[in-house]
């Protein structure tokens, strides 16, 4: 079956010719207008349409927008915060940035049509330290914006204020985790909080209710109150609306992003048709479909997936529709969009050790299994690259990460485990092989600990 | 001091056991209650809650109920209302407890989180408990016996930390022992604060230490060593000295102010090492002052009296005695007693009595410093309470001994019993030291001392038992650690052989039979015995003086009366 065209919501204007990121570009391609709308509306109509749009998250958990933005407590009498996650720090996933870089009235559009709607007087954009481009285009935006009166006092006359203020991070991936971010944003060392009881709709920044969203999340918003809530849902599959964008990267063709409708397009409809497909003279071979900390899939692996009438079906990895509901039941995750794919050349411990590297570095350290056993990994598969791998290493490993997932503070305890216990689920036999496979090691891909 | 409030009091099940808890209770406490532990490293029930140490999981379930019409959903094989357990482990340090919930600590789940949690803290820990200080009342050892796996699997190099990082005078980091909970940094932001420690660098590396520029210098730098729950800070008066299973622990007061903190005494043949506060959650929680820490110096001092003397010869206690009743016989009349904020209350009692047989007038030395707020308040007597209790005296001592120079000055004092106070440093010149006889009982050598016609010396505060009435109106007692020097007399035996010199009815010279004496003559003391005295004191009625002008400003747990 050909794949889907594109359908570009959200990357509409993206890499457009002649589309530029001022203004006076965003305004001639009608921009501001959702604004002007959704001032007209009632706050709890927009939070309504959003409810019905079925939007889920777009920044990892794909949690509902709606849901998250009924939950905040609008009773405590404390001023309502809206944060926007810009931390795009999961490895495979470049989105966000290209909306910052090339669209970024959007998201301040955005922005302020979800702070009217949640009564929120001031917005922050938390983007990452490694964005500094992003965040002089944000401040620009701002203040482009602030001079039309489409942001600040009394926005387009309708009394209603809102700012929107920009913060950098300073370069750690957990600044990513909403309540790292809001620690963050604080001022202080991005531990992640404990929930209960901090959850950010009640106990956010400065303990008041906040919002978190993604970027891409955010940017729907304004879509949502362009077209309607209704109109908007039958964008994608049900329980899975609207588009998202998809950053491929890896051993394809074509890497780059794409923006689909969820769940119309299968991983192996977008790696072969889309993305053309692997090198030549090479095979598809592991594929991480919603960032690093995603579990892997084995190109070539089947899947038996309940029914809601109770039978059951098949399904091959490449027909997996790319949807949050299909790869949670495939055991993986649509997570933040970003699809990592790995052909035969690679060899499964030395990509592991990679990642492993990575998380042992962004642990914040707050809690003890999270901080201890993602360096411990990482500390096992350096070794074994590096010449020195035990037939047990694999055993150890699977127990090391069963130690530290569903025990921690916050979702990083999984996302540094996850891999590994996918990696050895999936390719336990090259764990097995790799002592007597005396594999060259290529020490200058991955740091010895 | 007001009773608490009465609180609602929500029933749980932990391991099969119901237990009706307060409100608030969390899950660590209410299974404390029924004897059930639960392990955990970075709570502290007197600091803010992290949950990052990760030892404290259980499994938590709540009795279940049909969504829709909200009648409990029954277990077809027990019959009993089934338990829905949510499936990933919390931490019990974070959770209160919530009508019905049942908590479960001994599933193969829990047991196999705990083994994990000790596993990845011993990873990297040098495991020196050889020559660690914290052997023996570590509990990243206690736990490990209990909970972990007893071998590890790890066979990668550990990371290395600073190992001796001076945090301030008192208190030495070894950062490769810290297991990271953050006890240090809560509790001198929190407690005493002073915001000065955090941790730098981040997973496995993050490292504990002082901001740039700033130490750890406040007085109650040494609790960060209390709360320590390994051998990360240690105390530099007592790192390497001696291992803490031989040392005794002996309940005491600490004696630099009114807050009267409550302290442990650890010695060791007759040698105390360290001092450390015992928790009293109506006086001091869990802390006590660094000042307080180092006063059992003073019982191996340089100075340390240890000799009758007689005009400064040495000479035997019947002698001195004598010679003291000699004194005041010729001085009849013309006779001061000057008593000490430091003596115990059974001392203060035979100081009055003393008073009362020589028929002579009591001053009290003042000693005022500034309040910190917290456990060091600016009356810095421990027992100024306790002289009013007894009725040694009726008003505050003032600043200065300003009567009492006036008097000798004049001529109408001229023999003076100082108890326990040095009169040089209560403002009497050299001249009027010589101009007048002293009686002196001492500990440390002074000018007082030196000029006695009578010196007798006597016992610290860690060498005899006692009680202090504090600041609260709280009478609290102190055990004696180690026996004190050949030569010196305990204080009782000392007043009690004055007051017969002096012509008094014989005197009870042991604590049993002082307290026969104030529990007979003391109505705030009626019907009591040293022996019943609680461990934690006993709050006393401070109704009868209400209207004195105390000097003590706001403390933990301490409110001034309004004046």
């Amino acid at each position: 079956m050909p794949a889907p065209a594109e359908r570009r919501i959200i990357f509409k204007h993206i890499d457009e010719p002649g589309y530029t990121p001022d203004l006076a570009c965003y305004l001639r391609h009608g921009g501001y207008a959702s604004l002007r709308k959704a001032l007209g509306m009632a706050p709890a109509a927009i939070i309504d349409e959003v409810k019905k749009s079925g939007l889920r998250g777009r920044g990892g958990a794909g949690f509902g927008c709606g849901l998250k933005w009924s939950l905040v407590d609008r009773k405590s009498g404390k001023p309502i915060y809206l944060v926007v996650n810009a931390d795009e720090s999961e490895p495979g996933t470049f989105k966000d940035r290209y909306i910052i870089h090339q669209d970024p009235h959007q998201l301040l559009e955005s922005i302020m049509v979800s702070s009217w709607a949640n009564n929120v007087r001031q917005a922050y954009i938390y983007i990452r330290g490694e964005f500094p481009y992003g965040a002089r285009i944000l401040e620009k935006a701002i203040a482009e914006a602030r001079a039309a009166n489409l942001v600040g006092p009394n926005v387009l006359g309708s009394g209603y204020s809102c700012e929107i203020y920009v913060h950098r991070g300073a370069g750690a991936y957990i600044c990513g985790e909403e309540t790292g971010l809001i620690e963050s944003l604080e001022g202080k060392r991005p531990y992640p909080r404990i929930k209960p009881p901090y959850f950010p709709a009640v106990l956010g920044l400065y303990q008041c209710p906040t919002i978190v969203n993604n970027v891409e999340t955010l940017c729907h918003v304004k879509h949502i109150v362009d077209v309607g809530g209704e109109e908007f849902a039958k964008i994608g599959t049900p329980g899975n609306t609207g588009t998202r964008i998809l950053c491929v990267s890896g051993h394809v063709r074509r890497p780059g992003y794409y923006e689909y409708e969820v769940g119309r397009i299968t991983l192996g409809q977008l790696l072969n048709e889309v993305c053309g497909g692997p090198l030549p003279g090479r095979t598809f071979k592991a594929i991480i479909p919603g960032g690093s900390s995603a579990k892997v899939l084995r190109w070539g692996e089947t899947f038996t997936l309940k029914n809601k009438d109770g039978s059951t079906r098949t399904l091959a990895a490449e027909d997996i529709p790319m949807d949050f509901d299909t790869l949670a039941a495939c055991g993986t995750m649509g997570g933040s969009g970003g699809v990592i794919v790995m052909d035969d050349s690679v060899n499964m411990v030395e990509a592991l050790a990679n990642i492993n590297a990575f998380y042992a570095h962004e642990s914040c350290g707050q809690c003890t299994p999270c901080r201890e056993g993602s360096l411990w990994m990482k500390k096992i598969t350096a070794r074994m690259v590096h010449g020195q791998a035990r037939a047990e290493d694999g055993a150890l490993l699977q127990g090391v990460a069963d130690q530290i997932a569903g025990r921690t503070i916050c979702a990083f305890g999984e996302a540094c485990s996850w891999p590994t216990q996918s990696f050895l689920a999936k390719f336990g036999d090259e764990f097995r092989a790799y002592p007597e496979a005396k594999t060259a090691p290529r020490p200058e891909s991955v740091p010895l600990a | 001091m007001s009773a608490a409030p009465p609180t609602d009091l929500v029933p749980v099940t932990i391991d099969g056991q119901e237990i009706a808890v307060p409100k608030g209770t969390n899950v660590i406490e209410a299974a404390r209650r029924v004897g059930v532990d639960v392990p955990f490293y970075c709570y502290h029930p007197k600091l803010s809650v992290v949950g990052n140490c990760r030892m404290c999981l259980v499994e938590l379930g709540q009795p279940a109920v049909d969504l829709a019409t909200k009648a409990p959903v029954m277990d077809p094989v027990t019959g009993r209302q089934r338990i829905d357990w949510i499936p990933r482990p919390q931490i019990g340090c974070a959770t209160n407890v919530t009508p019905g919930l049942h908590v479960r600590t001994q599933t193969p789940q829990i047991k196999a989180c705990r083994e994990g949690v000790m596993e990845f803290l011993l990873i990297n820990h040098p495991l020196d408990c050889p020559i660690c200080d914290q052997a023996g009342e570590c509990k990243l050892q206690e736990q490990a016996t209990g909970y972990g796996r007893g071998y590890s699997r790890f066979i990668e190099q550990k990371n290395v930390k600073p190992k001796r990082t001076q945090l301030g005078p008192r208190v030495m980091l070894d950062d490769e022992r810290c297991i990271l909970c953050s006890r240090c940094i809560r509790f001198c932001k929190e407690i005493a604060k002073d915001d000065v420690l955090g941790f730098t660098d981040r997973g496995s590396y993050s490292t504990l230490t002082c901001y740039p520029g700033r130490q750890l210098t406040n007085n109650y730098s040494l609790n960060t060593v209390d709360l320590c729950p390994v051998g990360a800070l240690t105390s530099t008066d007592f790192r390497f000295k001696m291992r803490v299973w031989f040392l005794k622990q002996t309940p005491g007061i600490d004696p630099e102010s009114s807050a009267g903190a409550n302290t442990v005494v650890w010695s060791r043949e007759g040698v105390i090492y360290r001092i450390t506060p015992r928790d009293n959650d109506a006086v001091n929680d869990s802390w006590m002052a660094d000042s307080g820490r180092e006063l059992y110096k003073q019982v191996r001092s340089p100075g340390r009296l240890a000799g009758v003397r007689v005009a400064g010869t040495p000479a035997a206690l019947d002698a001195a005695v004598a010679q003291a009743g000699e004194l005041f016989r010729a001085a009849a009349g013309r006779v001061a007693v000057v008593g000490s904020g430091r003596s115990s209350v059974e001392e203060q009692w035979l100081t009055r009595r003393l008073t009362e047989a020589l028929q002579a007038p009591a001053w009290l030395v003042s000693r005022v410093g500034e309040g910190d707020g917290l456990l060091v308040s600016a009356d810095r007597n421990p027992n100024v309470r306790g002289a009013l209790v007894t009725g040694l005296i009726r008003s505050l001592p003032t600043q200065r001994l300003d009567e009492l120079t006036a008097a000798i000055d004049a001529g109408r004092v001229t023999t003076v019993v100082a108890v326990g106070e040095d009169l040089a440093a209560a403002g009497l010149t050299r001249a009027q030291l010589a101009k007048v006889k002293i009686v002196h009982l001492g500990t440390a050598a002074s000018p007082t001392s030196e000029a006695s016609a009578v010196l007798l010396p006597a016992l610290t505060l860690y060498e005899k038992a006692g009680c202090f009435v504090n600041q609260q109106f709280r009478l609290q007692r102190f055990q004696r650690a180690v026996p004190g020097p050949a030569g010196a007399h305990d204080d009782l035996e000392l007043l009690a052989r004055l007051i017969g010199a002096s012509g008094g009815a014989v005197a009870p010279a042991d604590l049993a039979g002082v307290w026969r004496e104030v529990a007979a003559a003391l109505p705030a003391l009626a019907g009591r015995t040293f022996t019943t005295v609680p461990d934690l004191g006993l709050a006393l009625d401070p109704a009868p003086f209400a209207g004195l002008p105390f000097i003590e400003g706001p403390g933990l747990h301490y409110t001034p009366a309004k004046g």
